[in-house]
């Protein structure tokens, strides 16, 4: 099942993907749809190539063969400077946030800027800079900080203001909740669907957090047997007697998750009500 | 964009009439031309079509220090607005900076204090090694021998040919400036002598150690800082296994063993490359230049080149693997500490191979 909904106006188009390192084949004929103002969780088990697809989107992974279209361009083979126009309307959350380690938290976020925009002056930028890291959510004195002074959820949280820093339309974040505690990492999942709503955000998730997918996620793509067996909302995965699937949404983590994720909808129906 | 007449309405307030899209590709021009206005002012948004949060911000912050009015915002640009605002809270953009004299004092300052530490620093390695040493002795079955045997293969058969090819060139280089200067007294003959001590006494080991050092002691510091900063470290002091028996020991045992060996072979690739120079452009055949050599060369001469090899092998593994250790942070550290090791490794080479010199000298090895 890999329906795309009706009103579906596709972002990201990717259509008959191969990857293969040597003989090992990460992904055969794989297709998938991310649609505007989406949030699109991809889950997957580990080393299904969750982070080898989005590395083919971005353009950091040359496919064996397929179609990638990103914002309308077409992604494969395209030249320098045609990729600069397309990479100045996404942001990229890397799994471990890679801030450059010898720039502040603010110069990181300044970076994309001063590449794109160098007329920008000097005090503009930084005020850009304070309310990027003030819209993601880090205290103002991290603005100086160095990303080695930092903690693991600030890292995030830093490596999430670059990735805003040219207000993209297109968000792409690795594992952002891998290893932050359950509080941090509901926080982060908060702050990610409201920047989404406020920013008019289509993001391209991928992840392990099952609260993250019951939270934020509008539609998941599972990831197995080297494509996407399916892509919908999980009550509609949930209709699917796939193993791996079944596996994955009803052990005991994901009924945990599930249980969570009511009885939240439950508290907030109960105070609407 | 247009200025318009002040109108009656609005009093004497200017009126700065934004269109189309604000976005951050139009933020260096729309905030110089809001500058050029002069106060008070009325921004206009009526006309615009498209936002983002950096011309939102622009606008914002005109309305925050200049006390102006919007008119005519839609709701994308309200909301926007609103969220720029939530958002303002100044940050720091760099760590706080004094300068002029004071800084150079504090730099002053730190610099000695960071020099003597790192002094006491090495002498506490040193220590730790030499515990290391000890504990290996009274458990010799927690020597790791397949480590040593494979840093000697790094550290000295892979050497070979870099270190053979760079002292022939130099033996060549000696012979022939050796030549043109003797050949003014006629006294070409001494080529032999000068090529024969002046590689065999100083110039094999050293440059050996030189090369040593560039190749060895950069990458022991590269590696053990690279296991510091993913933590491998940390994980072997919890497991009960000592980093220091377990990575500085092999590479301090490997330079100290390989070191004389490659100095060895360093001088007889150096004395085959000024052999060939002589025999093609003096004229002397091999055989001549052999025996010459062995009635030149004092037995001495090689005693001193190999007693050095071991000495220098170990200031060079000792100062790689103590910058390694000191490896915290981020991965621009490895990359300092690295080129500190080599620094430092060749500057002491260099002093302890005048203290050598003079030491020598005085116990009547001439």
């Amino acid at each position: 099942m890999t329906g795309i909904p009706k009103d579906c106006d596709p972002v990201i188009t990717v259509r008959g993907l191969r990857n293969a390192f040597g003989d090992q084949v990460i992904h055969d004929d794989l297709d998938v749809t991310v649609c505007r103002g989406e949030i699109l969780g991809v889950v997957g088990g580990s080393g299904t190539g969750k982070s080898v697809l989005m590395r083919s989107i971005i353009g950091l992974q040359k496919p064996e063969a397929g179609e990638i279209e990103v914002l309308g361009e077409n992604m494969i083979d395209r030249d320098e400077d045609e990729a600069k126009n397309i990479r100045r309307r996404w942001g990229i959350l890397f799994q471990n946030g890679a801030l450059f380690s010898t720039l502040t938290v603010a110069e990181n976020v300044e970076v994309p800027i001063r590449e794109y925009f160098p007329y920008i002056e000097q005090p503009l930028l930084d005020e850009i800079a304070s309310y990027k890291i003030a819209m993601s959510g880090l205290p103002a004195n991290a603005g100086p900080k160095y990303p080695s002074e930092l903690s693991g959820g600030m890292i995030k949280r830093a490596g999430l203001a670059r990735a805003l820093a040219l207000d993209p339309e297109l968000l792409f974040l690795d594992e952002p909740t891998a290893g932050l505690d359950p509080i941090a990492a509901a926080g982060f999942d908060e702050l990610i669907r409201s920047l989404q709503r406020k920013l008019d955000l289509t993001v391209f998730l991928i992840t392990h957090d099952l609260d993250t997918l019951y939270a934020i996620c509008d539609r998941v793509a599972v990831l197995a047997d080297k494509k996407v067996i399916a892509v919908g909302t999980i009550p509609e995965l949930l209709a699917l007697d796939h193993p791996w699937i079944q596996e994955y949404f009803n052990g005991p983590r994901g009924r945990a998750a599930a249980d969570t994720a009511e009885e939240h909808a439950e508290t907030v129906g109960g105070i609407e009500g | 964009m247009e200025r318009d007449p002040p109108e009656g309405a609005e009093g004497d307030s200017a009126t700065y009439r934004m269109a189309g899209s604000i976005t951050i590709a139009r933020a260096a021009s729309t905030a110089r031309e809001i500058a050029a206005e002069p106060d008070p002012l009325t921004i206009d948004l009526s006309a615009v079509r498209n936002m983002d949060t950096v011309g939102a911000w622009v606008v914002y912050r005109t309305v925050r220090d200049r006390k102006a009015k919007v008119v005519g915002a839609n709701d994308q640009a309200k909301s926007l607005l609103e969220q720029v605002a939530e958002a303002d809270h100044p940050a720091r953009v760099r760590p706080e900076e004094r300068g002029g004299f004071s800084r150079v004092l504090r730099e002053l300052g730190e610099w000695v204090s960071e020099a003597g530490v790192t002094l006491l620093g090495l002498l506490g390695f040193f220590g730790a090694t030499l515990i290391a040493f000890g504990n290996l002795i009274k458990r010799p079955k927690r020597f790791r021998i397949n480590a040593v045997v494979q840093r000697f293969d790094t550290v000295g058969v892979r050497a070979l040919g870099i270190i053979g090819l760079m002292s022939f060139l130099i033996g060549i280089v000696i012979a022939q400036q050796g030549s043109v200067q003797l050949e003014q007294f006629g006294a070409e003959i001494y080529t032999i002598n000068l090529i024969g001590r002046i590689t065999v006494r100083e110039l094999g080991t050293l440059m050996t150690a030189i090369m040593v050092a560039g190749r060895s002691g950069s990458a022991f510091a590269a590696q053990i800082g690279t296991m510091k900063i993913t933590e491998e470290i940390d994980a072997m002091r919890t497991i009960g296994v000592s980093p220091v028996e377990a990575l500085v020991i092999p590479r301090l045992i490997s330079a100290v063993v390989m070191m004389p060996l490659l100095a060895f072979w360093a001088m007889l690739t150096a004395l085959i490359g000024g052999g060939i120079f002589v025999w093609l452009s003096l004229g002397i055949p091999p055989i001549t230049y052999i025996q010459r050599l062995q009635e030149v060369i004092p037995i001495t001469d090689l005693w001193i080149g190999l007693i050095k090899a071991p000495v220098f092998g170990f200031i060079i593994a000792l100062a790689g693997c103590f910058q390694g250790m000191l490896v915290e942070g981020n991965s621009e550290e490895v990359g300092s500490r690295t080129t500190t090791a080599v620094v430092q490794s060749i500057f002491l080479v260099i002093v302890l191979d005048a203290v050598f010199a003079v030491f020598f000298s005085s116990i009547g090895w001439r």
